[in-house]
């Protein structure tokens, strides 16, 4: 718990940031397939982050943007907006185990990951990748969480995730998330370039890789409504 | 003079260079029972290309989008054309957003029927499932603050609705002559109609409240005689009054939905009302599979002298998404007239091919309707439809 508390302490303050997400999607078979959006998040003190994502690929979901209001405790906020039709869906969020855009990611793995939501237990101290860690063991509150238990290991000296194991609602190994290349912004906040989700289950596989970061870039709740949602684009 | 200075400020962003995309549509429609009119055709092949232009400038406060639309069809003369279907300058200052030009506005929350969204035209040539509208002339201003967003509309200019043509399938009959169309307004189509909305969300509800008034968008169809001699309908538009309600519950899987109105017109007042629910299973079968639950009940207190056939009649669906890579989806449904035997049934499918090819397939069906209910003109007008879209 102290340590989930000292991982949010230190990633608290970055105000806002804006970057590109692309995720490239493997099948067992090796079959690839690209997404290709754009991130906006602004920090709520107490609460959850506001996020707005506009997707760019594939193509026919262009111009599709997605804003979350994402809560400490209870179901986010969710708004989709649809270009085609100029309508803007306020869709049920309870449904945070299912694939985003059809990658191995589930929504509750990419959402904002407050302290609230889990329960924690401290396992061992260890080592990924030769960094020395702790391992975490975290239980979602949420009932409508896809898994039963998450294994962290987070690093020592940062504080931050460097793998997350993903244990089925049967307890079953199903996913690990593997975070590379760590880069600090404003001499604090570390973000991982890559994140590397496998699953175990069904040999897919999905690689997100985060561009362009840019913290504290003049945003604030007006980019964050109804109407930024139509805009963005 | 205060027009050129607008034109002026648009210039440094027209000359930096914007973004094209858009896509190339292949549509193939099959009727398989013959038409009323010997005249109509029994399947057709058409194509449309949609591109689109975005460019924004000025720090993202400003922006422009261009969407023209072109299609071809093999077979209805009307639906050979092209449109422009947006064209339209934005202005996002802090709290506050400004819109002019040709642009499309969606109002409401429920899925089977659209009721209170009204600032845009139907556009029965390209659907007629009534969800494609024409792009609309229109000055906007919105209001974004906490207590909710206030849009403010001037609409110079009104579109006509568009509907097949002689030889086209899914029209009325006798044919409606759109050249003809009359106005209750002396200004006709240059009435200048005005709107406002007022939307905001309270945790897990969202609501919208809003009042037009201008030409109605649904116009009245005249029987008169042609020329030739032979019967036609001619569209009448009236001005209205309408003030209208949208309210969405959003509580964990099931999302509660209503739309309500009333409009006020010389041919007489009514009320609508529209409202049910959809409730989504999230992973059925241990899958990754949603499948969507819906049900909505439509009313109109004007009975059977509604212009609308959707009078007092039941909706339900079953939404099918398979979030796989592909995005695959289902969506069927049956509206079922709870005062005769008529139903009316829809399936779309579609499927992602790569990163830029989409397939879809509809199919519509009309059984038992009875002669004097409007859906009447479509019993014989059964189709299936293939589309393949190229993004590019």
């Amino acid at each position: 718990m102290e340590i989930a508390t000292e991982i949010e302490v230190r990633d608290t303050g970055f105000h806002d940031f804006k970057a590109t997400m692309s995720m490239l999607l493997r099948n067992k078979h090796g079959e690839e397939s690209l997404r290709d959006m754009r991130n906006q998040t602004l920090e709520v003190d107490n609460d959850g982050n506001k996020t707005l994502v506009v997707f760019d690929e594939p193509r026919d979901v262009k111009g599709t943007a997605l804003l979350s209001f994402s809560h400490k405790a209870g179901d986010d906020d969710q708004w989709l907006y649809l270009p085609a039709l100029k309508r803007v869906k306020r869709i049920a969020s309870r449904n945070k185990s299912g694939p985003f855009m059809g990658s191995e990611f589930a929504y509750e793995d990419i959402s904002s990951q407050e302290v609230e939501k889990y329960n924690y237990k401290f396992i061992d101290e260890g080592g990924h990748e030769g960094i020395p860690s702790f391992i975490l063991e975290r239980y979602p509150v949420d009932p409508n969480s896809g898994y039963t238990r998450q294994q962290v290991w987070v690093d020592k000296e940062r504080y931050i995730p460097l793998k997350i194991d993903y244990y089925d609602r049967k307890n079953s190994p199903l996913k690990t998330l593997v975070f590379r290349d760590y880069q600090q912004y404003l001499d604090q906040y570390w973000r991982a370039d890559e994140m590397y989700m496998e699953n175990h289950q069904t040999g897919k596989s999905t690689l997100l890789t985060w561009k362009q970061y840019g913290f504290r870039s003049g945003l604030t709740d007006g980019d964050f409504n109804k109407n930024s949602l139509k805009r963005a684009r | 003079m205060k027009v050129w200075r607008w034109v002026l400020l648009l210039i440094p962003g027209l000359l930096s260079a914007g973004e094209w995309s858009g896509f190339v549509e292949m549509q193939g429609r099959f009727f398989p029972q013959q038409a009323l009119d010997s005249d109509q055709s029994g399947q057709l092949v058409s194509v449309v290309l949609q591109p689109e232009y975005y460019q924004r400038w000025d720090k993202d406060k400003q922006s422009l989008l261009f969407i023209p639309l072109f299609r071809w069809d093999s077979e209805d003369d009307e639906r050979t054309h092209g449109d422009i279907s947006e064209l339209i300058w934005t202005y996002a200052g802090d709290g506050w957003e400004t819109r002019a030009g040709i642009g499309k506005v969606f109002w409401g929350v429920t899925e089977a029927l659209h009721l209170v969204d009204v600032i845009n035209q139907t556009d029965l040539v390209e659907n007629p499932d009534g969800e494609q509208k024409l792009g609309q002339p229109m000055i906007k201003l919105s209001l974004e603050q906490a207590w909710g967003i206030l849009d403010l509309y001037a609409l110079p200019g009104f579109r006509e609705r568009t509907y097949p043509g002689e030889t086209g399938r899914l029209r009325t009959h006798p044919r409606v002559e759109t050249d003809q169309a009359t106005y209750q307004s002396d200004r006709e189509e240059r009435h200048i109609d005005l709107a406002l909305r007022w939307s905001h969300f309270i945790g897990d509800w969202d609501i919208g409240l809003a009042h037009f008034n201008g030409t109605n968008r649904d116009p009245l169809l005249m029987p008169d005689l042609n020329d030739r001699g032979e019967v036609i309908l001619i569209p009448f538009y009236e001005q209205m009054h309408q003030t209208s309600l949208d309210l969405q519950a959003t509580k964990g899987d099931w999302l509660w939905k209503m739309e309500l109105l009333h409009r006020s017109l010389d041919s007489g007042s009514f009320n609508a009302a529209t409202g049910g629910f959809e409730y989504t299973l999230v992973g059925i079968a241990d899958s990754d599979m949603d499948l969507g639950l819906l049900g909505e009940y439509l009313y109109d207190d004007r009975g059977d002298d509604a212009s609308t056939p959707f009078e007092n009649d039941l909706f339900i669906g079953l939404r099918l998404t398979a979030n796989d890579v592909e995005g695959s989806e289902l969506l069927a449904g049956v509206i079922k007239d709870l005062d005769n035997d008529g139903w009316m049934f829809n399936l779309e499918a579609s499927r992602r091919i790569g990163n830029d090819w989409k397939t879809s397939a509809q199919i519509r069906l009309w059984s038992d309707i009875p002669v004097d209910d409007p859906l009447y003109i479509f019993h014989r007008d059964d189709y299936l439809e293939f589309t393949l879209t190229r993004f590019f």
